[in-house]
């Protein structure tokens, strides 16, 4: 479904340029849910922003359901691929209500039945019409990310890119949203591409799960080999220590990986 | 416990809305040593209002029998002394980065401005002790970092450059408002390494705010954990496991757990019990 090879990503140019994506290469099956996790910084949003089509300037290819991918995309892609962001409180706009978010992507894409779709995308996120013309703000951080992932799904889109979908949301909240997305995956055989930094969540959401460094792809494993523990770079198995914790003795052993 | 720099009595926090008055706290009392005291809770339990009212920053209403720092009385205190206070000696690390960063400035340039508004370094030495400071949070290459603007920072790097503006003054207690949630979990227990130097090295305060069940029990000393305004029980370090009340039990069960597959997480079950009010009418 998703192919991407070789990717690379700068940002600027001359002193100031920084190598965000270094060569990565991977593969998504329809259905498949794969998972990206990685230190702050490490080229994990610019990987999701690249197969968006929302950085300028990249190189290697974006292979779509076997359509390489140029600077432009068409439009009809948009329609299939969609990107849930990080920051819920950012990527929706204050003065819009939920009803205006959601109705842009179908004036967009020229789709009718606008009222029809829009109760069902709200329904299906477990917010019910009574949400439907409330502001972001009258909203809690759940309920913004639920408008977000309508947002996503009201186009029917057969790839979601999510970026850090759960950051900002309570462990309650989180469980309801990653119940939600794994019911969504499986009734309509959604591929994701999800961001975490938590490995719990990544191994729980996705069936595989690929580790970046500093703009590389350095290990790709299954999620029950990140669980058993077994990963084989040394990297990979400091994100798995911490995890377990704050512990003083262990931070003062962790180093940087090149 | 050393002597409290904090000590909280009684507070209480209330909003009114057109719908009526909304209590986002509800008459909690604790006191901050030279320790990390964390509050844990559900989204709206009032973790965040709890900081914002110690510092006066909050739109609600506030009252309280005693908020007292280093025995300065915060109620009353004059604007000019909360100036004084705030940033200087009590620092917010506020929960949303992004909107607490000016976007038209680099990063590099608001942290050596929150040096310099506090101390009376020139420009040559703010930057240094910027540059410092980023090198601090662990930042890489901080000369370059030093001139991006905040939209060209990754998430978890906009948070440290909110941490090393807070820390740059050398405040004695830091109320941190989910400071670490957008970082990932090695650079999240570093940054959290240098806030402990402080409390151990400097006897500094800690207020810890977050949702991380697990990695504030294995970093605070003392936990409170909040609901609908109130506080349900408290904690010691490590003691997450034998918490007894309902509330906490639910809120850890929510926790995806990566030693098991589980297909659906279980949500919280609440119940009005809980907040029984302190004159007994529910
Ligand atoms: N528009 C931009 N201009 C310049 N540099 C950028 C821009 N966008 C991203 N970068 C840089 O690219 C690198 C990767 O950023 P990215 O946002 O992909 O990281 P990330 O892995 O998502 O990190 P986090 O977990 O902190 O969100 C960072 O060094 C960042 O500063
Ligand atoms: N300006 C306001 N007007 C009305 N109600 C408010 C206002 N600010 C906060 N509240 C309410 O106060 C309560 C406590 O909010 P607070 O921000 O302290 O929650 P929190 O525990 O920090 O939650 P989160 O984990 O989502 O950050 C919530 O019910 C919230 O809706
Ligand atoms: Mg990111
Ligand atoms: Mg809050």
């Amino acid at each position: 479904m998703i192919k991407v090879e070789g990717l690379e990503i700068s940002f600027g140019a001359g002193a100031n340029q920084v190598h965000a994506v270094r060569g990565a290469s991977f593969d998504v099956a329809r259905g498949e849910s794969f998972g990206l996790v990685g230190e702050s910084g490490s080229g994990k949003s610019t990987v999701l922003r690249a197969i968006a089509g929302l950085v300028p300037n990249w190189r290697g290819a974006i292979i779509i359901d076997g359509a390489a991918l140029g600077r432009k995309r068409p439009r009809a892609l948009h329609k299939r691929l969609q990107m849930v962001f990080q920051d819920p409180y950012g990527s929706l706009h204050p003065r819009h209500t939920v009803n205006d978010i959601l109705k842009e992507p179908l004036i967009i894409h020229g789709m009718d039945d606008r009222e029809t779709r829009i109760l069902k995308a709200l329904d299906e996120v477990g917010l019910g019409a009574g949400y439907r013309f409330r502001y972001p703000h009258q909203l809690s951080g759940g309920q913004r990310q639920r408008v977000a992932i309508a947002r996503a799904l009201i186009l029917d889109p057969e790839i979601v890119l999510l970026d850090e979908p759960t950051s900002a949301l309570d462990v309650s909240v989180q469980a309801e949203i990653l119940n939600l997305l794994t019911r969504l995956r499986q009734e309509r055989r959604l591929t994701y591409i999800m961001v975490s930094h938590d490995l719990a969540i990544v191994a729980h959401l996705c069936s595989r799960i690929a580790v970046m460094n500093r703009g590389a792809f350095i290990e790709e494993m299954s999620s029950d080999q990140l669980r058993t523990g077994t990963p084989e770079h040394g990297y990979t198995r400091q994100l798995l220590l911490a995890s377990k914790g704050y512990d003083r003795a262990a931070i003062d052993q962790f180093v940087e990986f090149d | 416990m050393t002597t409290p720099l904090l000590s909280v009595e009684n507070l209480s926090v209330s909003f009114d809305t057109p719908k009526g008055v909304v209590e986002a706290v509800r008459g909690i009392s604790f006191e901050v040593g030279q320790e990390r005291l964390g509050i844990v809770g559900e989204s709206g339990s009032g973790k965040s209002q709890t900081g914002r009212a110690i510092l006066g920053l909050t739109p609600g209403r506030v009252s309280a029998d005693r908020i007292e720092f280093d025995g300065i009385d915060l109620r009353n205190a004059p604007a000019r002394t909360m100036r004084n206070i705030r940033g200087r000696r009590i620092s917010m690390i506020m929960q949303d980065p992004r909107y607490s960063l000016n976007p038209v400035m680099t990063v590099g340039w608001q942290i050596a401005e929150a040096y310099r508004v506090h101390t009376n370094a020139n420009r040559r030495e703010a930057k240094q002790r910027a540059l410092e400071m980023l090198v601090t949070v662990r930042i890489r290459e901080p000369e370059k970092v030093y001139g991006l603007y905040p939209h060209q920072v990754s998430g978890g790097m906009g948070q440290r450059v909110m941490i090393a503006m807070m820390l740059i003054p050398g405040p004695d207690l830091i109320i941190a408002d989910e400071p670490t949630s957008a970082l990932d979990v090695t650079v999240q227990l570093q940054v959290l390494a240098i806030l402990d130097d402080m409390v151990r090295d400097r006897g500094m305060g800690l207020i810890f705010i977050s949702h991380d069940l697990h990695l504030v029990s294995s970093f605070c000393d003392r936990i409170l954990v909040m609901y609908g305004g109130q506080i349900m029980e408290v904690l010691d370090t490590g003691a997450m496991h034998r918490a007894e009340h309902p509330y906490t039990k639910g809120l850890l069960n929510c926790l995806p757990d990566l030693a098991r597959r589980q297909e659906t997480l279980p949500v919280l079950e609440r119940d009005a019990d809980w907040l029984l009010s302190r004159d007994g009418a529910p």
